[in-house]
This record gives structure tokens, C-alpha cells and sequence, in this order.
């Protein structure tokens, strides 16, 4: 395993999407703290800017970003650049195959009044042919997204993987403003935490954010009112519902795969356990009834099963059941002493988790098939694992230093990234299954 | 001997207070024919008898009964249990010490005898293990303390419990030290 490091700052515009955005600009840090030698070895020649325009989203180095922590990639620093190609009839594949490249990725950006046509072509070097030209037109507000979508194309083309470049995260971020005060905000942003929006703001803590499987809306718990709630948002209007204030603790709002229910954990019948509440009436059923502390349940994405934390067997542990009440839990972490806050893979076959073992917290994952477990973090306090939608990357958070950031790991656990924002500690990251 | 020093301090304030009332500006605020209040905020100024502007300020802070009450003796007398009002708990674990026993005993008796008085308990964890884990332990044990302080006598409705989990640290260093100090049920008289 080599160790390379890269910081790439970027300067953030700000996002007027919604009228009540908090942050106008951030300096946001991606560091590739981890990466692999085995990986495609890519060149992406900056592109050509038209002659005295104002434009500073740097598409190049957005793509490099993102193919290098996605695991698959090895991007070629600019400083080894021997030539800037930015046409085809540029393009020396020699000198590129000189230098160890198996794939090129040019471009140029012409201008017509407010559009911008952006043009990027994706070779082979060895096989010295194209694999890919791809044109997209965009108001300058969108020139971010554009370079996403080259990614994906090039991601796409080499992996045969959908890439996940213009997906969405959550995450809570909290400032201490004085002895026990602070501030929590709600914020949704890039993927790779650019365009930061403020979605909800409190005095009081804010957790446990999980997007609807649509993407359009956001479940999370808030105690804004002196006790935890579970709220939904509705992130195109703004609009917000109460859905869960009962007595005791209202937590771990986890999606139906449908999106008409919500898996809770309530405490108003003692102690914590799974219920079902279907979003149409508010109903609810309850789904465990241990003695124990049952809560953070995740569906499997056929919806059939519920996986979720319990210590019914006295220290916590994951143990999944049918979302239906028919059929009793079964235990399934068996390694380490402190198993929990589960989430299943797109296609339902690997479990992700956060384990404990000799006081050490880190995020593992579970073949169900094979049941073999792997660890793919250090420690010593990772929380809040999740899967990106093309179950490529996990994404959690970790303690460094002082400061709580987040991280990306690949499957593997050979590529990891984090995404630093600027202020407080940032937690409990969920990415948008759908872009 | 520390008491004595703060009613013979009470006294030299009383008298330097009462030398003082003769200079002291006369005019009665509310009274006074020259006041003014221009609309534009609640406070009131008038112009004394030498032409001095005096102002009425708005005040800063409305104590609640409850903030009133924490500075009572004997919740503020350390030698008093009432003035001890956080439990502490070990790692992974809802279960209260013995030495936290008399605490609650001492909260009981107080609510006992005063059966309109409220509180609520707090409780919390260390950062140690997942976010809502922790927020289900943290109800455990602030329900520890219910219970006992149920089994004792105080009436149920008496009492409210809410869990912050993690969320509420308040000592944020990432050590043994500062997680035993976060592993607790704070007893909030309303």
C-alpha cells in the first residue's frame, strides 16, 4: 500500500438554491490520504479556457478529484505533464504511453453568449483510439456540475460502473459557541461536500439525517423543542412535518425502499424499540419488543428485511429481521465486541458497520453470503457508515485531531479520502441514493 | 466564621448604602411629570431637579423560579447533597453506583416534600459507540434514576427524562477523564 498525498483546495461559489443558504463560500480540502498502485494510471490534460474569460471552475482538476478517490484511478500530477493537448490532432499517444499512461482525457470550453459548450474526448493510449467524446452546454451556475458529468462518462466508460459524481450527501455540523452552547446546522451538498447548503439550523442537536429513496426529501431527528422529534423536509420547498413526538426518545428515521414508511426507534412503551410508521396516516407498528435497546434499523433494498442495533445478548450487535413481524432476529456480527448502526449495499449483499473491539471504533463491512468480515478503517472513533449508490465507497465519519471530518473508503479499503469543511465538526454523513 | 464575614461585609454595604441616600437622585421615575418615552423602545428617561438625564433600563433578566431556587442554600451549600445534582455512570453501562445512592435519596426527599416541584433528567453518554446507541443508553439511565427515585416515593408526574446521548459533552477532550464526566443524568429542578 503506498501513501500519497495530494491536497487539492478549491474555492467554492456560492449556491442560491434555496433562499435561506448560510454559507456563501468555503475553502473545502480534499485529501487523498490513502491510494492504490494497481490502479488505471489517467492523465487529465487541463482544458482550454476561452481567451480572457472570467470562468474559474477548473473542469480538469474537478474530474482528477474525483476519478483519484474513487479507488480505480491513478492521476497523473500536472507538473509531470510533458505537453498540454487540448484537440485530438494534439494528442502524441507515444509520449503519453512514455510516461506509463493507459488512458488521456482533453478538453476545451468555447463560449456563446451566457453558455458554455464544453468538449472532452477520452483515449486509449495503447490501443491509440478514442473511447469517448462527450459535448454538454451549461449556464456558467452549472459548469461544476458539467465536469461531474464528464467523470461519470469516464468512470462509466473504463469501470463499466454507474459513477456516483453528481450525487448528494447530508451531514450535521456542530460550532461550539460557548460552554454548552452550540450551534447545529443540517447541511446538503456535492458529493464531495462543494456547494454546501444549510437546510436546517438549531440551538438544540440535530441527528440522524436519511434521504428519501427519490432524493427529494430528508428524514432527520431534531430536539429543537427540548425533546427529540423526527421531522421530514421537503428539500425543493422548504416545507417541514413533524412525524414522530412521543413520549421518550423518537430516533434512527431509516426509509421504507418504496418511501411510504419510516423505520423509528421509539421509547414510549419503556425502552427503545423498532416501529414501522407509514408516512400516509401516521400509523404505526411495532416491530421488536425485546427488553433490550433495539434502534438503528436499515431496510434491505427489497424492503423484505430490517436490520438494526440491539444488546439483547448484553454488549451491542446487528441482528436482521422480516420488516413484516413474521419470523424472529438473528444475530449476524460475531466479530469484535461492539457491532452497530448497519446499512445495506445497493444490491443487498455486503452489510456495513461500525465495530468495537479493544476500545478501537471502526467501520467494517459483512459478506452475507460468505459471512467474511473486513475492516477497512483505523479508528480510533469512526461512526456513521454508509454506502455510496453504486456501492463503490463508504462513507463515514472520523474523529482527526480535535475535529470530526468525513471520510470516504473504498470496498477494498485501499482508497481514502476526506472531505474537510471548514467550520465545526461534521457528522453523520447519508448520501442521496438518486442524483 | 464564613458566614460571619459575609453579614459583617452585608453590614459596611447597608451602611456606605445608607451614607450614600442623601446624594442619591430623588425623583421617582414613574412619578415624575418629566418622563419620557419616546415610542421607540421601553425605556423611560426623566431630567432630576439639576438636570441630570436619567435612565430607566430595561431589565436584563427575568429569573425563573427554578434559577431562583439553585441559589438557595441549600441547593448551593456544597456540605448540602441537593447541591450535587449529576449522577455518574461507568462505560456501556445504566447501572448506579453506590456512592450516587444518597444523591437521589436527597432529591426524593425534597420532592416529596414539595409535590408541585418538577424536574427533568438529563441523560448522556460519552462519545464512545454509535450516535443513537447512545441516545437509547442514555434514556436507560436517566430511567435508573427515575425508578429510584419512584421506588423512594416521588409521584411519577413529577419527573420527565429526555437523552441527549452524545450530543451535550461537557467535557470535550477525547480521554478517560473527560468520558467519565460525560457518562451522567443531570437532575434539572423547573
Amino acid at each position: 500500500m503506498i501513501k500519497l498525498i495530494k491536497k487539492i483546495p478549491v474555492l467554492l461559489i456560492c449556491s442560491q438554491l434555496l433562499a435561506y443558504s448560510h454559507v456563501l463560500h468555503a475553502e473545502l480540502t480534499i485529501e487523498i490520504t490513502e491510494g492504490v498502485q494497481s490502479a488505471h494510471k489517467i492523465a487529465v490534460v487541463p482544458f482550454a479556457v476561452p481567451q480572457g474569460d472570467k470562468l474559474t471552475t477548473d473542469i480538469g482538476q474537478i474530474i482528477s478529484q474525483d476519478l483519484a478517490g474513487s479507488g480505480y484511478f491513478n492521476v497523473l500530477a500536472r507538473e509531470e505533464m510533458l505537453s498540454h493537448p487540448t484537440r485530438s490532432a494534439q494528442v502524441k499517444f507515444r509520449n503519453w504511453a512514455a510516461i506509463g499512461q493507459d488512458y488521456l482525457v482533453i478538453g476545451f470550453i468555447t463560449k456563446d453568449n451566457n453558455l458554455y459548450h464544453i468538449q472532452m474526448s477520452l483515449f486509449d493510449v495503447y490501443k491509440k483510439e478514442q473511447l469517448k467524446g462527450l459535448r454538454i452546454t451549461v449556464e456558467a451556475t452549472s459548469v461544476n456540475m458539467a465536469a461531474h458529468h464528464l467523470s461519470d462518462a469516464i468512470y462509466q466508460k473504463i469501470t463499466g460502473i454507474p459513477g456516483v459524481f453528481r450525487t448528494r450527501i447530508a451531514y450535521v455540523t456542530s460550532v461550539a459557541k460557548a460552554q454548552n452552547k452550540h450551534q447545529y446546522n443540517l447541511h446538503v451538498a456535492d458529493y464531495d461536500g462543494a456547494n454546501p447548503t444549510s437546510i436546517a439550523q438549531s440551538k438544540e442537536p440535530i441527528m440522524s439525517p436519511a434521504w428519501s429513496p427519490d432524493g427529494g426529501k430528508i428524514a432527520y431527528v431534531s430536539f429543537e423543542n427540548k425533546v427529540s422529534e423526527i421531522f421530514i423536509q421537503t428539500l425543493a420547498t422548504g416545507e417541514r412535518k413533524s412525524v414522530a413526538k412521543y413520549k421518550g426518545i423518537n430516533g434512527s428515521p431509516a426509509w421504507s425502499p418504496d418511501g411510504k414508511q419510516l423505520a423509528i426507534t421509539l421509547s414510549k412503551d419503556g425502552n427503545s424499540d423498532i416501529y414501522i410508521l407509514t408516512l400516509a396516516d401516521l400509523s404505526l407498528r411495532k416491530l421488536t419488543r425485546s427488553y433490550a435497546i433495539d434502534t438503528e434499523a436499515a431496510w434491505s433494498p427489497d424492503g423484505k428485511e430490517i436490520l438494526f442495533t440491539s444488546d439483547r445478548g448484553s454488549r451491542a450487535q446487528i441482528y436482521i429481521m422480516p420488516s413484516n413481524g413474521q419470523g424472529s432476529a438473528e444475530r449476524i456480527s460475531f466479530d469484535g465486541n461492539y457491532n452497530a448502526r448497519g446499512a445495506f449495499s445497493a444490491d443487498g449483499k455486503t452489510v456495513v458497520m461500525v465495530q468495537g473491539a479493544q476500545g478501537n471504533y471502526r467501520i467494517a463491512v459483512l459478506d452475507l453470503a460468505t459471512r467474511t468480515n473486513t475492516v477497512l478503517t483505523n479508528g480510533p472513533l469512526d461512526e456513521s457508515p454508509g454506502f455510496s449508490p453504486n456501492g463503490q465507497t463508504i462513507i463515514y465519519a472520523r474523529r482527526k485531531g480535535q475535529n470530526q471530518i468525513l471520510s470516504t473508503v473504498t470496498l477494498d479499503g485501499l482508497t481514502k479520502l476526506d472531505i474537510q469543511h471548514t467550520t465545526g465538526n461534521v457528522r453523520e454523513p447519508a448520501w442521496a441514493s438518486r442524483k | 466564621m464564613k458566614i460571619n464575614k459575609t453579614v459583617i461585609s452585608l453590614f459596611i454595604m447597608l451602611a456606605l448604602l445608607s451614607g450614600c441616600s442623601k446624594d442619591v437622585v430623588k425623583d421617582d421615575l414613574s412619578d415624575s411629570t418629566n418622563s419620557v418615552n419616546d415610542g421607540s423602545n421601553n425605556e423611560t428617561y426623566a431630567y432630576s431637579e439639576d438636570g441630570t438625564k436619567v435612565t430607566e433600563l430595561n431589565l436584563d433578566k427575568n429569573f425563573s423560579a427554578a434559577e431562583v431556587l439553585m441559589q438557595s442554600p441549600e441547593f448551593l451549600d456544597p456540605a448540602s447533597p441537593l447541591s450535587k445534582r449529576t449522577i455518574y455512570f461507568e462505560y456501556d453501562s445504566s447501572q448506579v453506583l453506590n456512592e450516587f445512592i444518597a444523591v437521589i435519596e436527597a432529591h426524593a426527599q425534597y420532592l416529596m416534600t414539595n409535590p408541585n416541584q418538577r424536574i427533568t433528567l438529563e441523560g448522556h453518554s460519552d462519545e464512545r459507540g454509535t450516535r443513537e446507541y447512545n441516545i437509547a443508553l442514555a434514556e436507560q439511565r436517566a430511567k435508573s434514576v427515575f425508578k429510584m427515585l419512584k421506588l423512594i416515593g416521588v409521584m411519577g408526574n413529577q419527573i420527565d427524562i429526555v437523552s441527549y446521548g452524545e450530543e451535550k459533552p461537557v467535557a470535550l477532550e477525547h480521554n478517560d477523564d473527560s468520558y467519565a464526566l460525560n457518562r451522567r443524568v443531570e437532575v434539572v429542578y423547573k
